[in-house]
């Protein structure tokens, strides 16, 4: 096993950044003209890279599966996006934005990457307002926040339950900017389907225009994978349909160490799976849990007759309800951590207190919070005397005001009005915080590839914190990316255009054809969603929200022959040269058939729990997640093998020299 | 409960479409529209028929790329949803549902039910952002306050997903509902007033050269927003236009 070379700066936390941009080669603006940039992916770490990269004169090329870079998925991010503004006063900083971050990732994050995360944080609110971002306000015009779980401050900005929508459509813009100038163009319903290598050095891609099915060489001097997350390996998430690993997984067949892949987060506030039809899961925002109280009847009999709907939630006392968060968790309450809440409701579901048909969801209650609001209202509106009906009214307004689309879009699901009972919910997968290897430059393993939010490993740990993904995604792409990629781009000056006639590009085309070729070639017995859910259950039950040394194997070894099938008898309608989602699906789920595998051996060879990564047999006696610092405070970046089993291990030790590695408490 | 589909098959963009009729049965009540659709999909598949293709992404109703014109309506029978949240729930066992793609001059299909909306994404480089540098060296956030009515009129305009059903509910296929929730967005913040006349001229002009009508007043786009952006913008930007032509 080899060491990995992070190229962290030298000197002390605080000045590594600044002193490290002081230190990097520049590109001059005239030879910007002739370099050539690759950005895959249009959410907000792509969008926002493509768009910056423009400004500084590169020439970018933007590829996205959807039919505009807004409909990327960072859209339906809800809740918020975290800075170290103090606007609240309330003591927050950059080192307790940084701490806040580390802890919450249960010390398996990279110190350095974090700390710069906090530190280019107050700088994002800064440039989302100036482009016209329109976030929450207070009366006196000044900008409003709110509280994320595992943190005691308000820092988190936000738009309404839709602020993800908010700052992609920021992106987007600055974006249309540079398209209108001609400095990007975008290539949309198009999929990359291959990293084209050239003397080892990453040299373009293979894309497959979505449309007409025409495959396409580009080429550039440098590639940027920006392409998200891969929850969708489970099947049901809280991800977008289209949603996939292709882009980093192919990097990774290429030589890019993909790090950490079992480090999942499991969302603690989604709507319960309500039948087999089910396609996706829909998350009810973490900031719901600033105002909602969740919690499960106190006897096991009341759960059952609410089961059987011979009583409702808004029947029982409040002596017969068990508010278990604020119980086990009295410091945090109900703004835990979401792995810790998503264990608790999994914790209480499993012990029989479950509400649903299913007994598989807890309940999220509004009610306190209503009748908190309401009289506060109503004394603002002179009212000393207010009704119950008054308070009531008063107090929905202003739930309404803050949470409005995400009580509609609950209702429009489950068909329940969330003002009057309780609204359901339970855990669903949500993001990865696993994702391809990269050093501080946010370059990976292959040189001249690089990779920026969700799709990269560095920032989260084993546990991202709410409103987090935001952060990282837009500062990965306006504020550290623009920089770090100009240090390796000045090597380039000379190049001059990388020909797309190389036996390098025919080859990874050939490959590319021929992958095709032998999906469509399936003997054809089964759609590419019976492998897809397949492969989901069998990640959801043995490497979903707690784990186990012989499930994992059993994973193992089911994946491998689930993927041995598909590729026999995968059945893909259509034809390869025209508009076909069977076939992009098909080489979807393929790549994921090979993470799976990947994914529980990562978490088999991981011998502890920590953040969303729960080993059965590491735990305390109160349940909670045991970590070993001294065996694995390490990163997991695993080299490719066509045989995921097989794959060789590398590890980044995890030095924290500006922060003490204790026990994660939310007591 | 079983449903008649009248559906509209087109094989490509240059090809002859046609409406075709397939029955399904076991739909529950609980699935949304798209998942009727995926069922629909997985029998085609088994029969060996080529599946129905639509947009689809985020299926929670935010990233704007389903669309469908259900029994004359665009995202269907249901009120401030897109076609993902539409539940099988609001139709009843027996009924006929007919499936067609948006129509309009400016958004030709591609295929089956999809159609081409990049028109939308011309009107928006056209003028839809301010000039800022994403440099990140700006005036501090709170450097100037914007009164939270604006702030909120702003962000209600900006919740536009750009799915473009306010074009297929419009008679003249006007675009006139999206461009002027873009062009309100900016007129309402101090940050988007410096290119106010700019914008709102560049956004118009390409609007008009992508083959979008005019509006008439008939308040249909409103209706069927899925995000219930108001007619209000629709006048706002005509006066935005009127001032901005009328300095030159």
């Amino acid at each position: 096993m080899s060491e990995l070379k992070s190229n962290i700066p030298e000197g002390p936390l605080a000045d590594k950044w600044t002193k490290h941009k002081n230190d990097i080669n520049l590109v001059n603006p005239a030879n910007k003209r002739n370099i050539d940039v690759i950005v895959v992916g249009t959410g907000l770490a792509g969008g926002s890279a493509a768009a910056t990269l423009a400004e500084l004169g590169y020439n970018v090329k933007t590829f996205c599966y959807q039919d505009s870079p807004r409909r990327a998925h960072s859209i339906a991010a809800q809740g918020g996006i975290n800075a170290a503004k103090n606007y609240q006063g309330d003591g927050d900083s950059n080192y307790r934005l940084f701490y806040d971050t580390v802890k919450g990732g249960d010390y398996r994050s990279r110190e350095a990457n974090v700390y710069r995360l906090a530190e280019v944080s107050s700088n994002i609110i800064d440039q989302c307002v100036a482009q016209g971002v329109p976030f929450a306000r207070e009366y006196g015009g000044l900008l409003d926040n709110r509280s994320f779980g595992g943190v005691l401050v308000s820092r988190t900005f936000y738009a309404k339950g839709q602020t993800g929508q908010q700052l992609l459509l920021g992106a987007y813009s600055a974006m249309n900017r540079q398209i209108n100038r001609g400095k990007i163009q975008p290539f949309n319903r198009h999929e990359m389907l291959d990293l084209v290598l050239v003397d080892g050095k990453a040299r373009g891609i293979i894309a497959r225009d979505l449309v007409t099915g025409e495959i396409e060489r580009h080429s550039a001097h440098a590639v940027v994978l920006a392409s998200g997350g891969y929850g969708n390996v489970f099947f049901l998430s809280t991800n977008a349909m289209g949603s996939n690993v292709m882009a980093a997984w192919r990097a990774h067949r290429r030589g890019a160490y993909f790090a950490n892949p079992c480090y999942t987060q499991i969302h603690p506030t989604c709507i319960p799976v309500s039948g087999d039809h089910q396609s996706k899961l829909t998350l009810m925002s973490e900031s719901l849990r600033n105002d909602g109280r969740i919690w499960v009847p106190k006897k096991k009999e009341d759960a059952e007759a609410i089961r059987a709907g011979k009583l409702k939630p808004t029947e029982l006392k409040e002596e017969d309800r068990d508010y278990y968060l604020e119980r086990r968790y009295p410091a945090f309450g109900n703004l835990v951590p979401r792995d810790v809440a998503s264990r608790a409701a999994k914790e209480r579901c499993d012990a029989g207190f479950g509400v649903n048909k299913t007994g598989e969801a807890v309940y999220l209650d509004f009610k306190s919070a209503i009748i908190r609001y309401g009289k506060e209202e109503a004394l603002i509106h002179g009212n000393h005397n207010p009704t119950d009906q008054e308070v009531y009214d008063y107090g929905k307004k202003v739930v309404e005001n803050k949470y409005g689309n995400l009580f509609q879009m609950y209702e429009k699901i489950v068909d329940e009005d969330p003002y009057k009972t309780p609204m359901m919910i339970y855990p669903a997968v949500h993001y990865t915080m696993g994702g391809l290897w990269v050093d501080y430059n946010l370059q990976t393993t292959i040189p001249g590839c690089y990779a920026a939010g969700e799709a990269n490993f560095s920032d989260h740990g084993a546990n991202r914190l709410g409103a987090s993904a935001l952060m990282q995604g837009l500062a990965d792409g306006y504020f550290v990316l623009p920089y770090t990629i100009g240090d390796y781009l000045s090597k380039d000056i000379r190049t001059g255009k990388i020909p797309t006639d190389s036996p390098e590009f025919d080859q990874a085309e050939k490959d590319v054809r021929d992958r095709m070729t032998k999906l469509m070639s399936g003997k054809g017995t089964h759609s590419v969603d019976y492998y897809h859910k397949r492969l989901g259950k069998i990640m959801w039950n043995k490497c979903g929200m707690s784990r186990n040394a012989k499930e994992l194997q059993e994973a193992m070894d089911e994946i491998a022959e689930l993927r041995k099938d598909f590729w026999e008898n995968v059945k893909v309608p259509g034809t390869i040269d025209s508009k076909n989602a069977e076939l992009e699906k098909a080489g979807r789920v393929a790549d994921f058939l090979e993470l799976g595998e990947l994914f529980a051996k990562d978490a088999l060879t991981r011998n502890e729990s920590c953040g969303g990564h729960f080993r059965e047999e590491y735990q305390t006696p109160e349940g909670e997640a045991l970590r070993d610092d001294e065996n694995f405070s390490f990163v997991s970046a695993w080299e490719y093998n066509a045989n995921p089993r097989e794959a060789k291990l590398h590890k980044e030790q995890l030095t924290f020299e500006n922060i003490e590695v204790k026990t994660r408490s939310y007591k | 409960m079983k449903l008649t589909l009248k559906i509209w098959r087109q094989e490509n963009a240059k090809a002859k479409g046609a409406m075709k009729t397939y029955q399904i049965d076991g739909i529950d009540g609980d699935m949304s529209f798209l998942e009727m659709l995926d069922v629909l999909n997985e029998d085609l598949i088994n029969k060996g028929e080529v599946p129905v293709e639509f947009d689809h992404d985020c299926r929670e109703g935010i990233c704007g790329s389903c669309s469908l014109q259900i029994n004359g309506e665009p995202h269907g029978p249901d009120r401030l949803v897109t076609t993902c949240q539409l539940h099988m729930r609001k139709f009843n066992d027996g009924d006929t549902i007919t499936i067609e793609p948006f129509r309009a001059t400016a958004f030709p299909v591609i295929t089956d039910l999809i159609v081409d909306r990049t028109a939308f994404d011309r009107i928006q480089q056209a003028g839809g952002y301010i000039s800022v540098n994403t440099s990140g060296n700006t005036v501090d956030a709170n450097a100037i306050p914007i009164e939270k009515q604006n702030a909120d009129d702003s962000f209600y305009a900006a919740t536009c997903i750009g799915c473009g059903a306010c074009v297929a509910a419009c008679k003249n296929a006007s675009a006139m509902l999206f461009t002027s929730a873009k062009v309100s967005q900016f007129a309402l913040l101090p940050q988007g007033e410096v290119e106010a006349t700019e914008r709102v001229q560049n956004m118009v002009r390409q609007m008009d050269l992508e083959g979008f009508g005019n509006c008439t007043n008939t308040g249909a786009c409103e209706i069927e927003c899925p995000k219930g952006i108001s007619l209000e913008n629709i006048a706002r930007m005509n006066r935005e236009y009127l001032s901005a032509v009328s300095k030159g």
